[in-house]
């Protein structure tokens, strides 16, 4: 039977049920110290004194003149210090490193820091600081608009989201041969690899970086294990000692990332009879104080902006911009959910000023294969906008259920998305990602730079091996993510895992068998001894992307998805709990169907915190309610029951048709939330809808 | 002081106001149990305190005096419902798992997805939006699958 498509047992094995999988916080070392970072306290300012206020017997201190190399986070840009200098940017910034092995010592250690403060800007519509502007122009919006016999405008806006997986941040850093190794909660080893390099430079050469199980990821263990890692590498360098570092809760919350505020702006012409004609576009996000990933969150934002809608004119015009918080990051959906919330509300808001209907409308406008986005890229047959939503209109007998809730305190709505998979543009191409296919004594070893984060990436790509290469699914080993063992294979993000590294081990697979000539790898390898293959990514020759334009095909392809939510609000309360989500979306074909329904499900309840529950309240440019107890995720108790649907259209360039997922479930859930509340007569435009927002909003004329 | 761990008798000599999730994770080396909030709000710290579901990271060891304390590590493995939260993909990123399976067994007999869920209620996991946890024990109890839980897959 084959391993693809079927839900073979997980590569995890048991340990994860059995508390045997070891965590970073789970892992210790003789002699080790744990680390603690003193952080700003001021938003915006200068450093005029620190005064260690302790007894130093025992401690190992570093600021940044400890640092052998240079001191900034290599990502994007070298703008972000890895410990300040003078200039503080944002609360929570860290300044002074200290580590001891008694951690009661180490908590009661005082630090007093006084500053110069400075006046901090937190309104990210008046920073003139801008990251990165974007602007994709399809066509002429300016004519399009005078020609259009109606036009639409709105304003929407999303908040930040808190990443909240289970496991906080934490890295333990190993002084060993000369080097240092970390082993950590990270989602991409070699980011954290190239980050070490540059904070230690050459005197350092021996480097390496260990995933340890990661209790959750989404985006937020991204960019800031870098800074951790850098962290914990200076204190074990300084004290010839092992050092941990695991943030507790409060400390994750208010230092590390979250999904980029957004204000994004509509102007759109239709005809008459709702068909699009143009589409002005302005996204705002704010990017926090270094830039980070923000040009990247914005250029996938942008791109997904227009929604899945065809439209000749278009522009989309989109900026990311400084101000004094934390740094806003990579989070599941990269930007996409911003945007496509607000053109999801605001096609719902068309429909309603056209008195059309809204599925009819977005029947009108949906995009079909040969149709161009707004980038220009021409859309293969993979393309199922039209399929998820007739598919889920159908499923929940929307159009009837709209009309019989019409004046009862239960509401219907839906919304249509999609999610480009792999990196943008010319991103796969300029990565060169590797992976790697080692045989054994009994079978075959993956080795890549994919990290396991709970989506399931051992299994997936053991299951492709296992078929391309036809030997049993227990003969397939995934080894552990180390950067000194295994093949960069890029970044575990973006929805490219299983479909990008995935091709890749496909095709090592095909030469490996061609290799073994008929041999099973156990007969080869006692015949012939070891055997590696290694290959590069090569993504479809025919994409075409300019840089500078933001013109030609963005993604290899996308994923397709209808949300369906059903809510009740309570007349009292203003509470809107979500009764039923349907969730349709199609994403090639799902290589274990188990595990990607976890995805669906799992994305699902984070859009579903997003838009009503999780409201990050800043206060002086930190996150006030940096506890579980005040900002909810979902419960089993807020959860509505939930419905999934996974349909396949292939998409050739995957292994075995498949197109990336993780993100999709991400794009839908709150602008059908929202789009539900509006067909109660209330005129939401922003999230979280909490009760507040909702019992303070206009309704609807 | 002494208590009973995983139904062997343990004395220690600590802090009585230590957390007993630190005495559990250092003193007894019982990594299973697992720490995510702190703050008695997660879940991923639960243990059984005479078979009661409770928070290790907000109860002073002291409490547990002559108490009989039950980690994860006390089903051996060999639970089925361990091998449930595996196959139903309960587990994805497993930092929830031991504290929800621990959780999960204070559920009488035949419990309807209600029962689950209010069970479940402490336990926050961010990445199975908690549907397949809802099989996994669902099928454990070998009670159908209501709405909610189950819920037909087409491709
Ligand atoms: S760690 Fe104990 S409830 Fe979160
Ligand atoms: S499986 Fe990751 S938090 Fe539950």
């Amino acid at each position: 039977m084959a391993a693809v498509g079927s839900s073979v047992a997980r590569k995890d094995g048991i340990g994860k049920a059995t508390g045997g999988a070891k965590y970073a916080d789970d892992i210790t070392f003789p002699g080790m110290l744990f680390g603690r970072t003193i952080r700003s306290t001021i938003p915006r300012g200068r450093i005029r004194s620190i005064e260690l206020d302790f007894d130093r017997t025992g401690f190992t201190i570093v600021d940044y003149r400890d640092v052998p190399g240079k001191n900034a986070v290599d990502l994007m840009s070298q703008d972000q210090p890895f410990l300040v200098e003078r200039e503080v940017r944002h609360m929570a910034e860290p300044i002074l490193l200290l580590a001891h092995e008694d951690r009661e010592k180490l908590a009661a250690a005082r630090v007093k820091i006084e500053y110069e403060e400075d006046t901090p800007l937190f309104d990210p519509e008046k920073s003139e600081q801008v990251f990165k502007s974007i602007d994709i122009v399809k066509g002429d919006v300016v004519a399009a608009l005078a020609r259009a016999d109606v036009i639409v405008e709105g304003t929407y806006r999303t908040g930040h989201q808190e990443h909240i997986y289970i496991e906080p941040n934490g890295v333990i850093a190993v002084p060993e041969d000369g080097g240092v190794a970390i082993h950590g909660s990270v989602q991409c080893p070699f980011y954290v690899l190239k980050a070490l390099r540059c904070l230690l430079g050459s005197a350092h050469p021996n480097v390496r970086v260990i995933q340890t199980e990661t209790g959750g990821g989404f985006g937020g263990k991204e960019e800031y294990p870098s800074m951790i890692a850098g962290h914990a590498v200076l204190l074990a360098l300084k004290s010839g000692r092992p050092v941990k570092i695991i943030y507790d809760r409060v400390e994750d919350m208010i230092a590390t990332t979250k999904r980029h505020p957004a204000i994004v702006r509509h102007r759109t012409g239709l005809t008459r009879d709702g068909r699009l004609v143009a589409m002005d576009i302005d996204v705002l996000f704010d990017g926090g104080a270094y830039v980070t990933l923000s040009p990247t969150v914005l250029s996938r934002g942008c791109i997904h902006a227009a929604g899945p809608y065809r439209c000749d004119d278009t522009r989309i015009q989109g900026r990311a911009v400084f101000t004094n918080t934390p740094p806003n990051g990579a989070f599941r959906g990269f930007g996409a959910p911003q945007t496509e919330f607000a053109v999801e509300v605001h096609m719902e808001r068309i429909a309603e000023q056209l008195g059309i209907d809204p599925v009819e409308l977005r029947r009108i406008n949906a995009l079909r294969p040969g149709d161009r986005t707004a980038t220009g890229q021409i859309l293969r047959d993979d393309c199922s906008a039209h399929m998820v939503l007739e598919a889920a209109v159908k499923r929940t007998d929307f159009a009837r259920k709209r009309e019989q809730y019409k004046g009862t305190n239960r509401t219907i709505g839906l919304s249509l998305f999609f999610h480009g998979a792999g990196f943008t543009g010319a991103g796969e191409r300029n990565l060169k990602s590797k992976a790697r296919l080692e045989l054994t004594p009994n079978g075959v070893r993956i080795a890549t730079g994919s990290t396991e984060i709970g989506q399931g990436t051992r299994t997936m790509h053991a299951q492709i091996v296992t078929d391309a290469l036809g030997i049993p699914y227990e003969d397939v080993e995934v080894a552990q993510p180390d950067t000194s063992k295994v093949a960069d294979s890029g970044p575990t993000v973006a929805s490219r895992t299983c479909m990008v590294v995935g091709k890749i081990l496909e095709e090592c697979a095909h030469e490996l068998k061609e290799k073994l000539g008929g041999l099973s790898p156990a007969e080869y390898y006692v015949r012939n001894g070891p055997l590696t293959v290694e290959r590069m990514y090569e993504p479809p020759d025919w994409i075409q992307w300019d840089d500078n334009t933001y013109l030609g095909d963005a993604y290899a392809t996308y994923g397709w998805g209808c949300d369906v939510v059903e809510l009740e609000l309570d007349p009292d309360t203003y509470e809107a709990r979500p009764v039923k989500v349907t969730a349709v979306q199609e994403f090639g074909r799902p290589i274990h169907p188990a595990l990607a329904r976890g995805q669906i499900e799992g994305g699902t309840a984070q859009g579903l915190g997003y838009a009503l529950l999780e409201r990050v309240v800043m206060r002086n440019g930190a996150m006030a309610n940096s506890t579980l107890t005040n900002y909810t995720i979902p419960t089993t108790l807020d959860m509505p029951e939930m419905d999934v649907v996974m349909l396949e259209n292939p998409y050739p360039g995957g292994p075995f048709g498949a197109k990336g997922l993780g993100e999709l479930p991400m794009d839908g859930p709150a602008p059908a939330v929202v789009n539900a509340l509006r067909h109660m007569g209330l005129d939401v435009r922003e999230i979280p809808a909490t009760p507040e927002l909702i019992a303070g909003c206009r309704t609807i004329a | 002081m002494k208590f009973t761990l995983n139904g062997e008798t343990r004395e220690i000599a600590v802090n009585p106001a230590t957390r007993l999730i630190d005495v559990l994770r250092e003193e007894f080396g019982l990594t299973g149990t697992k720490e995510g909030c702190g703050e008695g709000e997660c879940g991923a710290c639960t243990v059984l305190i005479d078979g009661e579901p409770v928070c290790s990271c907000i109860i002073p060891v002291s409490q547990v005096a002559s108490a009989e304390v039950t980690t994860i590590e006390w089903l051996n493995g060999g639970h089925p419902l361990q091998k449930l939260f595996m196959d139903e993909v309960g587990a994805q990123c497993g930092i929830c798992t031991p504290g929800m399976i621990m959780a999960a067994l204070s559920l009488g007999p035949a419990p309807t997805l209600d029962d689950v869920r209010t069970a479940l209620a402490g336990n926050l996991c961010r990445c199975t939006g908690y549907a397949a946890i809802y099989r996994a024990v669902l099928k454990w109890r070998g009670m159908p699958l209501e709405d909610g839980a189950g819920g037909a897959v087409v491709a």
